[in-house]
């Protein structure tokens, strides 16, 4: 069967199950890549009206605190240390702009693929301070981990991290609480599952009776987590479902998880919206300081300025849509970013500017106008 | 919020992103470069400018090379520095006819190297039918420049009774692309990452493409209404501009754009999107409708456009916007990219 | 947020390994899977290996690639939008 076809059947049976319902269903995503590819494939053009997905904070671009990028692009600014940063870092801005503009007045800031790759760098040139900017959720924290064991074996003297880890289900739990924010059921990230284990989500079914759906990253799979939920919310029931069984376990992947803990311990971490939450981020133990470019440059975080008027913050908790802030598509574009749901490939809003504008009703042209 | 927001930062000093040819570019383009030099033949800001010459018409252009590494799978920056200001000349309706070479090299170059680009500059101007009439060379210190800079310029003749502008688009016309798209940004970055960390054979798809617009004009005539190469920005940038500016609906369907596989293996390992990624020897043509088969025809029996597809019509909904259909038939903008193309990880 | 992608292990040195995708070789850690071995499929992340996947699902996920090449090969000049 043709893609196409598939994706046809999955709609029309979910328009069916949510039909005649007197609230949409508001299911949430909790993982960039399911952001960006569910707009990249205009799975949000074929949800029928009676859904809605929420993209939540799993951009780690989004969720990572403005305090965080100040005092990276700082770093970057004192001339005798090197950046090094996965490319989604380049454009986020804080207070005093972003790496890239960093970049412009001379800071050393280069791109890596991999923690290996900064690795590399760091062995090439011993005399140069390296310092890699370690964000992502625990799909990402092993490769750093991994990193940070290597350079300590090594003895490589040259190079540490600036640690921004996130876990994610503080995050879920965060937004449950919130008595604010209205969440049916989520969509469970497919990469950060395969490190931490399907059961990671038994809380969320058990404690907060949401059913929870993993999933692949695909829009045909991600549609059929969709599905999936709609069809226990229907039925009443509350089950941890995994669609994913061919790369995610019930119980992880013990090797990641077990590089994470030798290297980091669950501390208090800031997030942009959510603001601060114990045991939601991860710091370096002691025994690693060397590789904490916090210790090492003795680095203390300042404090947040949220850009006036931005509502990422409540765009990332599934308060409001993109459409609804006054600075999107106007002030607020993917070139001239404002926030960081904005400057992001994965955030939301840059995800609807791309992707969803014809919904708002935003001429292509009115863009460059309004920059002016 | 404290201190100047980013926006008015990004005015304040160039980013490397200002010359992706992006929406950066274009910014900078039309609010600080043109305006100072307005004038008829500069204001279209089409690839080439059409100058009077003695009573006939010619076509001039000109473009910089700084492409890093200096040789790369599929080419080199020579090859590069023939083909992309000839492909301006020819898509504007000209035949290439001669160009000039600057070289600007930095100290140290290996003359080894130097010799293979000379050689690959040579052999891509016979292939493209051009002349090299004039040049220039400098050599600037060490950390000075890239190993190799070139700028060349170009003129050409217009074609006799070629009529090509946004302006002749109009509904009902189709796009096509004379090939699989995104090799050659694809090949420069996988070439760029440390060999020791990737290894890749992607070659590029650089070359002059004076032979294969030929045929196509050949054979679709005055049926054909307007043509670029998509360069930097990609795809996207090339669909994005013919709805915005010409104001009409521009509908692509996803599964008819050809790309290969290897292509879309790299993009995804980088997470890109290969419709924003740079290619140096394609060109997309609009078409009218009834000339769609015998262009297709004549450019599959080229070389150089054995994979032409029409992926893309235009509609009557003028709200200026470029839609694609997904392969799973869902829809979204395709909009112009930013400049910087990033490898996305996490 | 953390894109992974299957590939097939072509050599393996200690925890360190060449992984092929198309025409493309990356360096990879295996640290995290240290069961891999030359002919596996696995899963990379930011060039680390995160699972051993079967190669049936790893040709799964790759199989709107190869789909895309059959088309790019065919006849074209198919209607659109209209």
């Amino acid at each position: 069967m043709k893609s196409r076809e598939v994706m046809q059947m999955y709609t029309r049976e979910l328009s069916e199950l949510v039909a005649g319902r007197a609230q949409p269903l508001s299911l949430m995503e909790v993982c960039g890549t399911h952001t960006v590819n569910a707009c990249r494939s205009g799975v949000h053009s074929l949800m029928p009206a009676g859904v809605r997905l929420i993209s939540g904070p799993g951009c780690p671009v989004c969720v990572t605190a403005q305090r965080y990028i100040d005092a990276l692009v700082a770093l970057g600014r004192r001339g005798d240390v090197t950046i090094l940063t996965y490319g989604d870092m380049i454009r986020v801005a804080g207070a005093g702009g972003s790496l890239e503009i960093a970049r412009g007045e001379g800071a050393d800031v280069r791109v890596v693929t991999s923690t290996l790759e900064g690795l590399e760098i760091a062995r090439r040139e011993p005399e140069r301070e390296m310092v890699f900017a370690a964000v992502g959720f625990e799909t990402t924290a092993p490769a750093t981990a991994a990193a940070v064991l290597q350079a300590a074996s090594e003895g490589l003297r040259n190079f540490s991290i600036l640690p921004a880890h996130k876990l994610v289900l503080p995050a879920m739990r965060a937004l449950l609480d919130d008595p604010g924010v209205k969440i049916d059921g989520f969509v469970c990230p497919g990469h950060v599952s395969v490190i931490i284990g399907a059961e990671a989500y038994r809380p969320i079914v058990g404690e907060y009776h949401r059913p929870c759906v993993v999933t692949g990253f695909e829009a045909l799979q991600m549609m059929e987590g969709v599905l999936h939920l709609a069809r226990q919310i229907v039925r009443g029931e509350t089950r941890l479902e995994n669609l994913y069984p061919e790369a995610v376990s019930a119980g992880g992947n013990p090797h990641a998880m077990k590089l994470i803990d030798r290297v980091f311990v669950a501390g208090t971490s800031a997030w942009r919206a959510l603001g601060e939450m114990p045991e939601s981020g991860l710091d370096v133990r002691e025994e690693f300081a060397a590789f904490d470019a916090f210790r090492k440059f003795n680095i203390s975080l300042g404090d947040d300025h949220e850009p006036r008027g931005c509502i990422c913050g409540k765009v990332i908790t599934g308060r409001a849509v993109p459409v609804e802030c006054r600075l999107f598509g106007t002030v607020c574009t993917p070139v001239y970013a404002v926030g960081p749901c904005m400057v992001s490939s994965e955030g939301t809003c840059q995800a609807w500017f791309k992707y969803r504008r014809h919904e708002a009703g935003l001429a292509v042209r009115a863009t460059r106008e309004a920059v002016r | 919020m404290s201190g100047p927001s980013p926006a008015n930062l990004l005015r304040k000093r160039v980013v490397l992103a200002h010359g992706g040819g992006g929406q950066l570019t274009d910014d900078l383009v039309s609010e600080l470069v043109a305006p100072r030099f307005a004038n008829p033949y500069l204001d279209t800001l089409d690839d080439a400018a059409r100058i009077p010459m003695h009573g006939g018409e010619m076509l001039f252009t000109t473009d910089s090379y700084v492409v890093h590494p200096l040789q790369f799978p599929g080419g080199d920056i020579g090859r590069l520095a023939i083909s992309g200001t000839v492909n301006d000349l020819a898509v504007c309706g000209a035949i290439p006819q001669f160009v000039s070479l600057g070289l600007i090299i930095e100290e140290g170059l290996e003359l080894r190297v130097l010799e293979q680009i000379l050689e690959s500059i040579a052999s891509t101007a016979r292939e493209a039918g051009v002349r090299v009439v004039t040049g220039d060379t400098k050599v600037v210190g060490k950390g000075q420049g890239d190993g190799l800079y070139i700028n060349t310029a170009g003129v050409g003749a217009m074609r006799p009774g070629v009529q090509l502008g946004m302006a002749r688009v109009r509904p009902g016309d189709v796009l096509i692309v004379s090939g699989p798209i995104a090799e050659h940004g694809l090949a420069i970055m996988l070439t760029r990452e440390q060999p020791n960390v990737v290894r890749s054979e992607l070659a590029s798809d650089v070359a002059p493409l004076g032979g294969l617009i030929e045929a196509a004009l050949r054979a679709g005539g005055e049926s054909v209404v307007f043509m670029r190469d998509p360069t930097r920005g990609g795809f996207a940038g090339v669909a994005s501009d013919l709805a915005s500016r010409t104001g009409l609906r521009l509908t692509i369907d996803e599964e008819a754009i050809p790309i290969r596989p290897a292509t879309r293996y790299a993009a995804e390992i980088l997470g890109l999107d290969p419709l924003s990624v740079a290619n140096e020897g394609k060109v997309m043509l609009v078409v009218r409708p009834g000339a769609m088969e015998v262009v297709l025809r004549a450019l599959r029996e080229h070389p150089l456009g054995k994979d032409a597809a029409a992926m893309g019509r235009f509609e009557r909904f003028d709200d200026g916007l470029c839609e694609i259909v997904t392969r799973v038939g869902g829809r979204r903008i395709i909009q112009k990219p930013y400049g910087e193309e990033l490898p996305r990880i996490c | 947020m953390c894109l992974a992608l299957p590939a097939r292990i072509e050599e393996r040195e200690e925890l360190l390994a060449w992984v092929v995708v198309g025409e493309a070789r990356l360096r990879v850690s295996l640290i995290m899977t240290p069961e891999a071995g030359v002919g596996d499929w696995v899963l990379v992340h930011a060039g680390f290996a995160i699972r051993v996947v079967a190669e049936h699902d790893a040709l799964e996920t790759w199989k709107f690639v190869e789909e895309v090449e059959s088309r790019a090969s065919g006849s074209g000049g198919r209607e659109v939008g209209a």
